[in-house]
């Protein structure tokens, strides 16, 4: 067994986890307050990750991003990204895919708390992001813990979407959940099953934790 | 001045009503707005803050525009100086008594106003606790010294003391006077007390159905303009008693139970809850019903 691929995840799982909550926040803020019709829209399709095969998304994200067609290729000439195949395709791919874990308890967490929190702060002159950080996000803290913590345990767990869009390339894009897959094939139980349990008991600590801290997910999610 | 002509259609729980308002207030007045729930007293104030926009109608507070509707002008409520005291308070959870009352300073303002508050409003042995730990009274002053902090043109109450008991309001009702004559303000409560509102304002603007039925000073409203007495108090009816020939009906007014004798045709309709007026007129006093 190697280290190389838990690491790798490792590293996934916080680069994404830090790029949905930069996303994520200002999505589920305006998703929570908003009267737009589009809202309902931009809810299905934050929210199909949930339901879609992974497999479904990987591979729409193969062909988009591919070099063999416009798109894929004017990214790789004009910007020199190229998202087959590579960690900056896994962190888009478990972006987009972790998506609906991240804004889903933020959401509800700032659309249940009282709306006169936010008026009271407007109309002390306060603009809308003085009153998100000071006033709102303070006080949803285990509504962003239990985003923060899914996300990044979700795109621990990923496989599908991996498998599709990254391949299984040493050192860039094989994840443990890929190198399972691959020492079952190769017939090396062991190292499987090494990669497995580490991976079971870091996500059992993992999710322990929030709902030691939290009361659980359902529980932050309906206050 | 402060010219307010407001008009919106509100969708209300029953039906559609049509908020028509105007009103003109005097600077440093304490004007309340009275009526039933669903009259559009709340809908008049949120309007007024910003967090609601009229369908037509202007709004001018010292000769600035705050709404016309015409030219297309409704300022945020950012840019209008106002204070808000909500009914539930709306105090920030996360933030301790005194960080409550900062989060409200202007990034120019001087930051000795909160201590001055704090004093007035006897809150400096709280300014350490978080709202949690407070009562409904506590959490109210703190509300109203935090809508002080900006030094508002307009105090805006939405039946800010409504939630709490009569020993507690009483003493809110005392803040209330205080802070409004001290900083000059003009003030806007919404209340349907009549013995707040005529401890507390100038001017009552009786609001039925989205349109002010009536306004003037509290005595002249609420009907006892006509009448000479020596004395009067406004309270609650507590007990009606019958005794003999005569009822003694027992009133609550402020802290203070008293006990009135009054005759049978004086009593009728009148049933315990009922806002009385008790006053003297030579030797008898005279109880009789008020409110509409």
């Amino acid at each position: 067994m190697e280290w190389q691929p838990l690491i790798l995840t490792f590293q996934l799982a916080l680069v994404t986890t830090v790029f949905l909550l930069i996303i994520g926040i200002p999505l589920a803020w305006w998703l929570a307050y908003t009267n737009r019709k589009t809202k309902a829209v931009v809810e299905t399709l934050v929210t199909m990750p949930l339901v879609l095969p992974p497999t479904v998304l990987g591979f729409y994200l193969l062909v988009a991003f591919s070099p063999a067609n416009a798109f894929g290729s004017w990214l790789d000439e004009w910007l020199g990204i190229r998202f087959i195949f590579t960690f900056e395709g896994l962190v888009l791919a478990s972006i987009i895919y972790s998506l609906p874990f991240m804004v889903q308890p933020v959401q509800s967490g700032l659309a249940n708390l009282p709306s006169q929190l936010r008026e009271a702060s407007y109309v002390m002159g306060k603009s809308g992001m003085t009153t998100l950080f000071k006033v709102l996000l303070p006080n949803i803290k285990p509504s962003l813990l239990t985003g923060i913590v899914l996300s990044f345990a979700h795109t621990i767990g990923e496989f599908g979407v991996v498998l599709m869009i990254g391949g299984n390339i040493p050192g860039k894009t094989k994840v443990a959940s890929i190198a399972i897959y691959d020492e079952v094939e190769a017939l090396n139980y062991s190292a499987a099953n090494m990669y497995s349990i580490i991976l079971f008991a870091i996500t059992f600590l993992i999710l322990l934790s929030v709902y030691l801290l939290n009361g659980g997910y359902f529980k932050s999610a309906g206050r | 001045m402060i010219h307010i002509s407001l008009q919106k259609i509100l969708n209300t729980a029953q039906n559609l009503m049509t908020l028509n308002i105007e009103l003109a207030l005097e600077r440093g007045q304490f004007a309340t707005l009275y009526g039933a729930s669903g009259a559009g007293k709340t809908s008049t104030l949120r309007m007024l803050a910003g967090l609601m926009k009229p369908d037509e109608g202007q709004i001018i507070v010292n000769d600035k525009t705050w709404v016309d509707t015409d030219k297309g002008i409704n300022l945020p409520p950012q840019q209008r100086r106002v204070g808000l005291v909500f009914q539930d308070y709306a105090l920030f959870p996360n933030m301790t008594v005194r960080k409550n009352l900062e989060y409200a300073l202007t990034r120019r303002q001087k930051p000795d106003i909160v201590d001055e508050l704090m004093d007035m409003i006897e809150l400096s042995e709280l300014q350490d606790r978080k709202p949690g730990t407070l009562s409904g009274g506590q959490k109210q002053r703190v509300a109203l010294a935090r809508a002080l902090v900006q030094r508002p043109d307009i105090l805006l109450l939405d039946e800010p003391l409504s939630a709490l008991d009569s020993k507690i309001r009483i003493k809110l009702q005392d803040y209330l006077q205080k802070v409004h004559r001290q900083y000059g303000l003009t003030t806007i409560l919404v209340s349907h007390d009549i013995p707040e509102v005529f401890k507390l304002s100038d001017q009552v603007y009786v609001l039925e159905d989205g349109v002010v039925a009536r306004q003037g000073s509290p005595a002249e409203v609420f009907g006892y303009g006509q009448m000479s007495g020596k004395f009067r108090f406004t309270g609650e009816v507590l007990e009606i008693r019958k005794e003999e020939v005569v009822y003694i009906v027992t009133v609550l007014i402020g802290t203070n139970v008293v006990k009135v004798i009054a005759q049978e045709s004086e009593i009728a309709g009148l049933k315990v809850g009922d806002q009385v007026m008790v006053a003297s007129k030579a030797f008898n006093p005279v109880i009789q019903r008020v409110g509409e």
